[in-house]
């Protein structure tokens, strides 16, 4: 209960920490599926660059966010204004899930049925939008669904490089160890994972076919 | 209408088709009959160029297919293939239009040949609003065949179209096909391993074994036929092939 009174009485800051959280979550989500669907769909038709493109994808994957952000920091353009960097990291972390699930949903589309899209003439462009695409629209957006939330975990490191976001009260809590201060930043960090998993889901469910 | 000119296919450094000459004239059924692995399948999708030949010319209506734009000539080709290849997330109605609607036909006019398609084919209109999970496998083909119809292509390539159905459907669908036939006319390319199939429905069969063509024959020469591939077949489908030949429509 002294958490929620914390929250309440802080409520103006614990707003303004989400909004900046749903910032950073919601360019990086974009810039992301922006990047990856394109990607994911080339891969798909050039087998070739798949291993390529997705070992790249899993090694920006495995390191450490801490250390990506510190890694960022002193690049010129990127430093200079500290949220631009952490929407960018967040952007290559997010690229992974969507790569890799717009790959497997193209993939994953009957081949007896692209052949006969082939076959009775369509375009190449035709048979991806009003085939392929279509087909494939739920498992790219589950893609974004999972990348959302692993924005909304990582979106907290962000704080320690002074990007702000729900991240500010959990370092700050850490450092005054205190577990009000911290909850403070996971709890609305949870909701807003939650929420995000849900608002795809819903669009999801919007855009797939029947 | 279709010809093959010492067309031959490799892929991989594998020979798959060699030296082929063939010619199918306007109005008849030509079934391409041989085992899995004899070059028939690659023969069909030769004519349609989902694959191009290594070597030799094939010429469409007179033409050598490299001087007709692909698309053009694949809308000029029906397709109709074992596992149908509906579109899974249209209709009936949609995935039979969706060719004439990507050339632009006027929505009532889609409307008049979806609806007069399903008629050629023998489906009830209801079916206009199913999807393709919820029909049978008989119907389904049936909607293939429509659907390669819709855009009224002068030639048609069936790739095992009824291979995957019951006994009983697939005489109905074979009896279909022949009634289809009669009226329409169309130059077709028919690929089966089955005998009695290539006896019942093909004008001319042409046998195929390990990417060459053995010989071409009516349906009657084929059962008197001393070719020893030829009589193979023939040994190997056993007795009543004579009635399978003159059965027809029946």
């Amino acid at each position: 209960m002294n958490v929620i009174r914390f929250m309440l009485h802080n409520r103006s800051q614990v707003l303004d920490l989400t909004l900046e959280h749903l910032w950073l979550v919601g360019w990086s989500t974009l810039m992301a599926a922006l990047i990856g669907i394109p990607l994911g769909i080339l891969i798909a038709h050039r087998t070739r660059l798949n291993k390529p493109v997705l070992a790249g994808a899993n090694i920006i994957q495995t390191i450490p966010s801490l250390a990506l952000f510190g890694f960022l920091l002193p690049v010129p353009w990127l430093g200079e204004r500290v949220e631009r960097l952490a929407i960018l990291a967040l952007t290559l972390y997010a690229l992974l899930p969507i790569i890799r699930n717009t790959y497997d949903g193209i993939r994953g589309v009957d081949p007896a049925v692209v052949e006969a899209g082939r076959g009775m003439g369509l375009t190449e462009s035709q048979l991806l939008f009003k085939v392929e695409l279509p087909l494939a629209v739920s498992g790219i957006l589950s893609g974004v669904r999972i990348a959302a939330v692993i924005c909304v975990g990582l979106a907290t490191i962000a704080a320690a490089i002074g990007a702000g976001g729900l991240g500010e009260f959990i370092f700050r809590g850490l450092a005054m160890v205190d577990n009000r201060v911290i909850l403070a930043g996971a709890i609305p960090a949870a909701v807003l994972a939650l929420l995000a998993d849900f608002g795809v889901g819903w669009i999801e469910k919007r855009l797939r076919p029947r | 209408m279709i010809e093959f000119r010492n067309v031959s296919y490799k892929v991989n450094g594998v020979q798959v088709l060699s030296d082929l000459n063939l010619h199918v004239a306007r109005g008849e059924t030509l079934v391409l009959l041989g085992r899995s692995g004899s070059g028939k399948t690659t023969t069909l999708k030769l004519v349609n160029r989902l694959l191009s030949p290594s070597s030799g010319k094939i010429l469409v209506h007179g033409t050598p297919q490299e001087e007709i734009d692909v698309i053009k000539l694949r809308r000029g080709i029906g397709y109709v293939i074992q596992e149908v290849g509906l579109f899974p997330h249209f209709n009936v109605a949609k995935n039979i239009g969706l060719l004439p609607k990507i050339e632009d036909w006027p929505e009532d006019r889609i409307r008049a040949r979806v609806h007069e398609m399903l008629q050629l084919v023998g489906l009830p209109q209801d079916l206009a609003a199913r999807y393709p999970h919820q029909l049978s496998g008989g119907q389904r083909q049936r909607v293939g065949v429509a659907r390669a119809l819709a855009a009224d292509p002068a030639i048609l390539l069936m790739d095992e179209p009824f291979g995957a159905l019951d006994p009983l459907t697939r005489d109905d669908v074979q009896r279909e096909f022949l009634l289809l036939q009669q009226r329409l006319q169309k130059t077709v390319v028919f690929v089966t391993h089955d005998l009695r199939e290539a006896l019942r429905l093909g004008s001319r069969i042409a046998l195929m074994e390990a990417g060459k063509l053995v010989t071409i024959l009516s349906p009657a020469e084929f059962l008197k036929s001393s070719d020893p591939w030829a009589s193979a077949y023939v040994r190997a489908f056993g007795d009543g092939l004579e009635s399978a030949a003159n059965r027809g429509i029946s």
